[in-house]
Formats: structure tokens, sequence, C-alpha cells
């Protein structure tokens, strides 16, 4: 069994302003991306729910994937975006740890980079079963950074 | 939680009758104690489903009650179809049909003590535990569509298990009216390759030592003796059973509006149970169930065949295998008359009084197991249906500790390497995948769960038949 490092709650992306943090919930997890546009509040969003699995950093991105969604509203869009790459790990065996998301209207496009998951290198703490409607919420503040956050249940 | 706001019945029973959009009480089966350790999301999210159409009686909390999404975990709710009723994806849960199954050994904790890290070794190497394991069964779309109609029928008549099992499943390992063909081709592709896995998070295969014996005749119907071992299994429907919910979940949210459903939170999406949407989702939760027993059977067979390995003959006699996420059509008696209604229990074990014409004939005269899980440091326990189950809350009763401390926080507070230690060091061994699982899991995260069993007994809800403490413990 390898010991790994302690995984951060969150991570800024350094001079990017977008950054994703994990919020408590009793059983499972909430995870919350920020960032400059939409888009970047939901890769980050992505990154936080890999790092309730392992460390986003420490997964090489050898295969990309490409993922499309569309949905009646933003915030079902996060939770079939995030749903969309649950699925893509849980059928290909594979961890993600770069997203890039392009979102217009009702529809996404995007693309995931990762690796086949290696239980020795990458210790993977819990398997996400599917981002849930909870605590779901994407929103823009006033000083214009988005944030985009939902419940996984592991 | 602040218990002001809820009428006090008795020292285990607490109410908030019906105002504003509530249909029905809102009852939570717990000791003051208890009830303040919960968190407020358990009240607002119990209240929120006694608003849903058609729900009848009460909803109920059982002690181990606490934040879920939509229902709250340990939330047991009724709804008659004939009265506008609803079923809830959120309300089963992800996890369709988690549950546990616990298999007599009749070794003591001396056989197991002899080989306790080989065999701790060899369960963990013959059954697929963690993220991305794969089982070696594989399924072709025809096989799949047979499991997720016959379930643990299906995995016996693949040479998963023996004939005697099958008394002593739930729904004799099969419920009927599941519709493989409502099931979708990704939800079908995620369990490919994960019959027969135990999975992740919370789930387990332990070794537990039978400790005390509370109720002899309950324990000597169920064949438990003090000092002898137990096999028990908790995991679920894996992969598919987890895409059914997802998919479920946000039809049922998008519809719930063209269905005169106004949801005081999305995450009760929800369909009447007499509509086209409501009909297929009882056809693939159903297919889940199945997929749930299937699995548990194949496990229970794998760990068969390395208990053999080291006491050649050994029959490992199956005790009980029981869900506690799932929907089921059953009669009981509301407001004076029978009727058949939709019972959800999310994270609540069905917990059947002596009589019931369903319990396998053995238990007949003691009602059936419930089995409450505990933390992977402290214990476990096995209770029994009591004759005040039925009106108490459908016949149901809780499922398990409850986490105290979130995943977060627990893994801040705690290292996996330290907790193992710690474990070994009270002679109990831990074989898991990822340390940073084993601290997110560490005893300590989780409620006392003598607390919890205390309560449901008082509450009417399950009895105390025996406490069971871990040995080995497989953590996935």
């Amino acid at each position: 069994m390898p010991e790994t490092a302690p995984i951060p709650d969150g991570c800024p992306q350094a001079g990017t302003g977008a950054s994703w943090e994990h919020f408590p919930h009793v059983a499972d997890v909430g995870i919350r991306g920020f960032g400059p546009t939409l888009e970047a509040a939901f890769e980050q969003a992505a990154i936080a729910m890999t790092a309730v699995v392992t460390d986003p950093g420490a997964i090489n991105p050898e295969e990309t994937i490409e993922i499309a969604c569309q949905a009646p509203n933003v915030e079902l869009l996060l939770a079939d975006w995030l749903n969309a790459i649950v699925y893509e790990m849980a059928t290909r065996k594979m961890l993600f740890g770069r997203f890039s998301a392009s979102i217009r209207g009702d529809s996404l496009i995007g693309s995931v980079s990762g690796e086949p998951l290696d239980i020795e290198r990458h210790a993977p703490a819990a398997e996400v079963k599917g981002a849930t409607l909870s605590e779901l919420e994407v929103a823009r503040d006033p000083a214009g950074r988005w944030h985009a956050q939902c419940i996984v249940d592991v | 939680m602040d218990t002001s706001q809820f009428r006090k019945v008795s020292e285990t029973a607490w109410k908030i009758e019906p105002s504003g959009r509530m249909r029905v009480p809102a009852v939570i089966y717990a000791v003051e104690p208890l009830i303040r350790d919960m968190d407020d999301k358990v009240r607002e999210q119990l209240v929120n489903v006694t608003m849903l159409p058609g729900i009848v009686g009460a909803a109920y909390a059982m002690p181990d009650a606490h934040w879920g999404y939509g229902f709250p975990i340990g939330g047991v709710a009724a709804f008659d179809p004939d009265q506008g009723g609803v079923i809830s994806a959120g309300g089963v849960g992800f996890d369709i049909s988690c549950g546990v199954r616990t298999h007599l050994t009749g070794l003591i904790r001396a056989d197991i003590k002899r080989v306790q890290t080989k065999i701790a070794d060899a369960l963990f190497h013959n059954v697929p535990v963690g993220i991305g394991s794969t089982g070696k069964i594989r399924l072709s779309d025809g096989q799949m569509t047979a499991m997720l109609r016959d379930g643990a029928v299906w995995a016996l008549n693949k040479g998963y298990g023996e004939q005697r099992d099958l008394e002593f499943v739930e729904e004799h390992g099969r419920v009927a009216g599941a519709q493989p063909e409502v099931v979708s081709e990704k939800a079908r592709a995620r369990q490919t390759r994960e019959m027969g896995t135990l999975g992740s998070g919370n789930h387990y295969l332990e070794i537990q030592e039978v400790a005390e014996i509370h109720d002899a005749a309950a324990a000597r119907a169920f064949g438990l003796d003090q000092g002898q071992c137990v096999l028990t299994i908790h995991c679920g429907s894996r992969g598919l059973g987890h895409q059914i919910g997802t998919e479920f979940l946000r039809e049922m949210a998008i519809t719930a509006p063209a269905h005169g459903i106004s949801l005081p939170d999305r995450d009760l999406a929800c369909a009447p149970i007499n509509s086209e949407l409501g009909r297929r989702y009882i056809g693939a939760m159903r297919s889940g169930i199945n997929c749930a027993l299937a699995n548990r059977q194949i496990i229970g067979h794998l760990a068969r065949k390395v208990f053999r390995r080291f006491w050649p003959g050994i029959e490992l006699p199956l005790m009980y295998d029981v869900s506690h996420n799932t929907c089921k059509l059953e009669t009981h008696e509301i407001e004076g008359r029978a009727r058949e209604v939709y019972v959800h229990r999310k994270g609540a074990t069905r917990s059947l009084g002596p009589g019931d014409p369903s319990l396998p004939e053995a238990y007949s005269e003691v009602g059936q197991p419930v089995f409450i899980g505990g933390s992977m440091g402290t214990e476990s326990w096995v209770l029994t249906g009591m004759p005040t189950s039925e009106t108490a809350a459908f016949s149901s009763a809780c499922h398990g500790a409850g986490r105290r401390m979130s995943r977060t926080k627990a893994r801040k507070k705690w290292r996996g390497r330290q907790v193992i230690d710690d474990l070994a060091a009270r002679g109990i061994t831990i074989r898991s995948p990822s340390h940073r699982g084993v601290a997110e899991e560490a005893p300590g995260a989780y409620k006392d769960v003598s607390e919890v069993v205390e309560a449901a007994e008082q509450a009417g809800l399950a009895k105390k038949v025996a406490r069971l403490i871990p040995v080995v413990c497989v953590k996935g």
C-alpha cells in the first residue's frame, strides 16, 4: 500500500485567477471551481472532483478524450460535464488531470487529458459515483469571478 | 440540530407536525444527544420529503440519519400510487441496493489469528477492491440482461454460490419487475467489468468476531455464537447503479414541472409512480437491485473460495443479505387499512418483525436480521426486526453508525499509515489500496454505533442481537 502526500483541499492556479476547493459535507464531498470565465470555473470544478480521488498534479496527460454535453440550463450543464468525466473515468479506468471546456449557450464541448489509473502510483482514495444536484450552483460574483459547485457522491 | 423545533413524543421519537407545504408529519427516531449531533440539514431534508405528492403516514429519519442529497441518509418515506404518489431517484440514491451480507464461518478468533495476515492478503488479492479494480467476469450484452433480470439467481446459475444461499437473500435473490431493456447503454458499459467488485468509499469486507450476544433466541436462530467469527460484505450495484441514479435524477429534475411537481429541493427529483418516467425508473432501479444482489452473491463466492484454501470444505453458510438503498412495493396498514405503497429506504434497512411471511422459515419466530455497519476500528451489530417495527416506520431500521466528520476533515486529522498501525496494535488487520482512503474512513470519523443501536431498540425499530468486532478489514 503506497503512502501518499496529503492532498490539499484547494489550489490556486498562479496568475490565472482560477482555483478550486473542497467544501465539507458529512457523508460526501463538496467541490467548487473558481475562474475569471464560466469555462475556467467548470475546468477547476473538474480538477476539484479529481482531487477527491487522487492528486490531480500527479496525473500525466497522456491521452485526450473529447466530451460534449447539452443541458436546459448552465447548472445542469455543470452536472452533465462532471458526470461525463465520471463516466470516462469509470469505463476507461483512467484518471484525468487537465480539462478544457468551451461553452456556447446550452452546449459544452470539451476535452479531458489523463492516463490509465495506476493503483500504486495514484493510490485512489475514493471513487466518485456521480455528481449530485445538491448544492449545485453556477454563478458570477459582482467582481466578475465565476464559481461552479456541487456535492459529489463517493 | 436544535431539538426545540420538534415535539418530543417519547425519549426516542421526535415529531414536527405538518405546516405550510408539509403533507404529513416528519418524525426522527433518536435520543436527544444523537439529534443534537445531527446536521440541521437532516431536519430540512426530512421536512422537504413530507412535501412530496402522495406521501403517506410520515417521513421518518432513523437514529443514524445524516445530511444526504434530497432525502437524508437514514430516511424512510412511502408513497401511494393511487394518490399521485411519486418515486424519487434521490430517495434511493446512486448506489442502488447497497447492502450488507453476512456469512457464518464456525471459526473462532484463534483460528483466524493463526492465519490472519495471510487470509487478509488472500481476501485483498482475490476480491477486487477500490476504484479502477475489475472483476474477472466479462458480461456480454445478453448476459448483462439476464443478470439484471435474475439477480443472485443468475449468479447462482453461473456457479457463484450455493442453492441454499437464495433463501437467505432478500427477495430470494431476485426482485421481480426488473426491466433490463430500459437500462441505458452507458449504465451497462459501466458494469461490463465491475461484476464481483467491492468498490470503494465506505464499502468493506470484514472478518468479525461475535463479541456479545444480547438476544439468545435470535442469535441461536441466526447461528451466531459468542466467540465465533463471521464474514461480512458491504457493497452495492457498482457503476450500473451509479449511472442509473445519475441519469434518472437528471431526467426527473427536468421533467418535474411538466408532471405538475414543485420540488422543494432539486435533489428530490421525482416522477409520479403512474407515469411513463416513473415506471421506467422502477424497471431500471429493480434491475439495479438485481445487479447488487448478483454482485454480493459473487463476492460471497470469491470469499468462500479464499476460506476453503485455508480450511478445505468449510461451508460459510449465508446468514442473510439485506439492502439499505431501495424503493419497494409493499403492503402496509395505513390509517386502518392495508395499502400498497412504494417505500423508499435511503440508508435504511428493511426490518421485518417475527411472523412476516417473507422471512426464511428459520427466522420466522425471531424476525429479520438487520445489519448495522460500524467502522473498521469499533464494532458492527446484528439486530432483528421487532413486532413494533411495522408501525414505527414501515418495518425499517437504521443501517450504520453514520459519519460525524467529513472526509475533508478526517484526512487532515489522521494519516492512513498511523490508523493502520494503531489498529494492528489492537489485533485488527487492515488491507486497502489507499492510505488516504483509510484516513478518510478512520474510526474516529464515525459516530458511536452503540448509541445508534440503543436508540433503534428503544424506538422499537430493531432489537439488539449481537455485537461484532472487526478482526480483518479489506477496505475499498
